[in-house]
């Protein structure tokens, strides 16, 4: 007797609600007794419960399978493995089935003026700056600056440039482009010249470094924030964060997934995450 | 033809015997309504309150004319801030929240929100909550004579907050006390929404019901606690706080079935309930009503096909109403 975890080779529907499955186990004829039985579990992990949120990278269009059928559209997320939720994601395979809301909550505002624009991502917030970048750049000057760890987390760059977006990577270690943080490549731009308008997605302590760097260069700045997310609607208040002239006495509170994800800089109070 | 006529034959069977069982008549379509005090809903299903928003959230995601009520988040004398973040985290099988009931306050309820809800043919139900006793008789008063809201729920089970909600939910004195006094200021349907976290729950279901409740909601959210082993940090900033999901539906269900049997008001049944066959087992254990939570984060959709399963179920088994359904539980 013994307790293994194994591979499926074939599971077959013979008739109808029948079906035959075959699973790998070595030595295992030379133990059985015919009459025997083993006990299967199906799933190591009980599944989530609640929905992951992730940001949309790319929407496109795919060729019909064949004549006379319709085009297929597809949404494509970019998505880093944190945890239980996306490690079972990242084992999908095309074929798998998955349930999606949304579209959901407010992107980046585009109508901000003319001029040109400062997209900055730290890591995997790159993903919400494509779409935007890929708008933006029909009719003005757009830069990325990508700041990541090392070059393993410096994402879609490519995709980004064959936009005609320029494109700027610094890693912490120094594996690709300049070795420092995006923080300090983003002071060296706006000493050089200024845009209409900066927009960031990335981890907190880099969005708050970039908040009070375009304050002080009083430049406008739209950032991506993440959240704990039950619901994605605004029903469940687990994602909220304070808004700028939030009090006890007077809550002004906003959802991340409702009132967001994407917030004007000065519509958010930063002292919450000092 | 010769099929069509096997399965007329089959129907007209089933028709009479539901007949004979004072079941009415099976044919149409099965009359899910159901009354809860003096307010008559289309069927029992509706959100659980806090899982919902005040309606408008899920307006575009599902018809809110096809369930039984809309129930808002619990509302207070004052906008309440709430608890810090993080307040929810993800369990086996469900999930803890420690939202601490942040709300807009019922005056900006009554201004923001509640214009949308009467566009709605469907009844709203205010659940709220106080501070002290004061408050619930004061929030009570406000919404007494409020054109647009049929009924009231008042929560004396939060586990969030530090004062109200769970002070008065775990002592029946208290609960008859707060209940008594909602009852004195408001003529609509009152119902009151019962805590898990006790070791008898009838207790006070039975001193809320004498003290003029119209209906019990049970449960509220079970207290829990998830920790982090790598920070060693609480997963919620207040540490501990409700779970809610699957994971708790075993425990409502045997709560609804206890507390039906001890009280003579109806009991609207929650906790866990994803899907028809969840639903089904709360009504057969009991319950009138039933209230979708946290299952709205995950599948919107799902009261409209809970809705749509009752009716299926009816009609499967030749039942015109839900009511014999209803304490149907067979323990012989």
């Amino acid at each position: 007797m013994k307790d293994f975890n194994t591979t499926v080779l074939s599971n077959q529907e013979i008739s109808p609600g029948f079906f035959r499955m075959r699973v790998l186990a070595p030595d295992f004829g030379k133990e059985l007794h015919p009459g025997q039985f083993v006990m299967v579990r199906v799933q190591r992990n009980p599944a989530p419960f609640l929905r992951r949120p992730f940001c949309v990278f790319r929407t496109g269009v795919l060729p019909p399978e064949c004549d006379g059928l319709p085009c297929r559209e597809y949404v494509e997320l970019l998505y880093k493995v944190v945890g239980q939720g996306t490690a079972i994601m990242a084992a999908l395979h095309g074929g798998d089935r998955v349930d999606i809301l949304g579209p959901l909550g407010n992107g980046f505002d585009l109508e901000c003026g003319a001029g040109d624009v400062i997209l900055v991502a730290g890591g995997i917030g790159v993903a919400p700056l494509f779409m935007t970048g890929e708008t933006l750049v029909r009719d003005r000057r757009v830069d990325l600056l990508l700041g990541a760890r090392c070059r393993e987390e410096v994402l879609a760059v490519t995709e980004f440039e064959r936009q005609g977006i320029e494109t700027y990577v610094s890693t912490d270690d120094g594996s690709l482009g300049c070795k420092g943080l995006v923080t300090e490549v983003l002071e060296q731009r706006l000493e050089e010249r200024i845009p209409a308008v900066v927009m960031a997605c990335g981890p907190v302590p880099m969005l708050r470094k970039i908040n009070s760097i375009c304050n002080s260069y009083e430049v406008p700045l739209q950032v991506s924030l993440e959240a704990l997310m039950g619901c994605g609607v605004g029903a469940c208040l687990g994602c909220v964060i304070k808004g700028a002239g939030h009090s006890d006495q007077s809550p002004r509170q906003l959802t991340v997934c409702e009132d967001g994800p994407v917030f004007w800089s000065r519509d958010v109070d930063w002292s919450q995450w000092s | 033809m010769m099929e069509q006529e096997g399965r007329d034959k089959v129907k007209s069977a089933q028709d009479s015997s539901a007949k004979q069982a004072g079941q009415g008549n099976s044919a149409g379509k099965p009359d899910l309504s159901v009354s809860i005090g003096g307010l008559k809903l289309r069927n029992p299903v509706m959100p659980a309150s806090g899982t919902f928003g005040y309606g408008k959230e899920y307006a575009r995601l599902i018809d809110l004319e096809r369930i039984g009520a809309i129930v808002t988040k619990g509302l207070s004398l004052r906008p309440k801030a709430g608890n810090p973040t993080p307040r929810i985290a993800e369990t086996v099988g469900g999930m803890l929240n420690a939202v601490g009931l942040q709300n807009v306050g019922v005056d900006a309820f009554i201004r923001d929100k509640l214009p949308f809800l009467k566009g709605i043919d469907t009844p709203v139900i205010v659940n709220f909550f106080g501070n002290t006793l004061e408050e619930y008789g004061e929030v009570a008063a406000r919404l007494a004579d409020l054109p647009g809201v049929a009924a009231v729920e008042v929560n004396i089970s939060c586990p969030n907050v530090k004062q109200g909600g769970i002070v008065f939910g775990t002592d029946p004195q208290a609960a008859h006390g707060v209940v008594s006094l909602v009852r004195r200021r408001i003529a609509k349907t009152l119902i009151v929404k019962l805590t898990p976290n006790i070791t008898d729950i009838t207790v006070i279901a039975r001193a809320v019901e004498d003290a003029g409740a119209d209906a019990v909601s049970c449960i509220n959210t079970l207290t829990g606690m998830s920790i982090d082993i790598h920070s060693r940090r609480p997963r919620l900033a207040n540490i501990t706080g409700g779970l809610s999901g699957p994971a708790i539906m075993p425990v409502a269900l045997r709560m609804v079935y206890q507390v039906a049997r001890q009280v003579k008001i109806p009991v609207i049944g929650i906790g866990g309930i994803c899907n028809i066959e969840d639903a089904l087992q709360f009504i057969i254990a009991g319950a009138t009503a039933l209230q979708v939570g946290s299952a709205n984060f995950v599948a919107p959709g799902a009261m409209i096909s809970i809705v749509d399963g009752l009716e299926r179920f009816c009609r499967g088994q030749g039942l015109a109403s839900l009511g014999p359904l209803v304490g149907s539980l067979v323990t012989d």
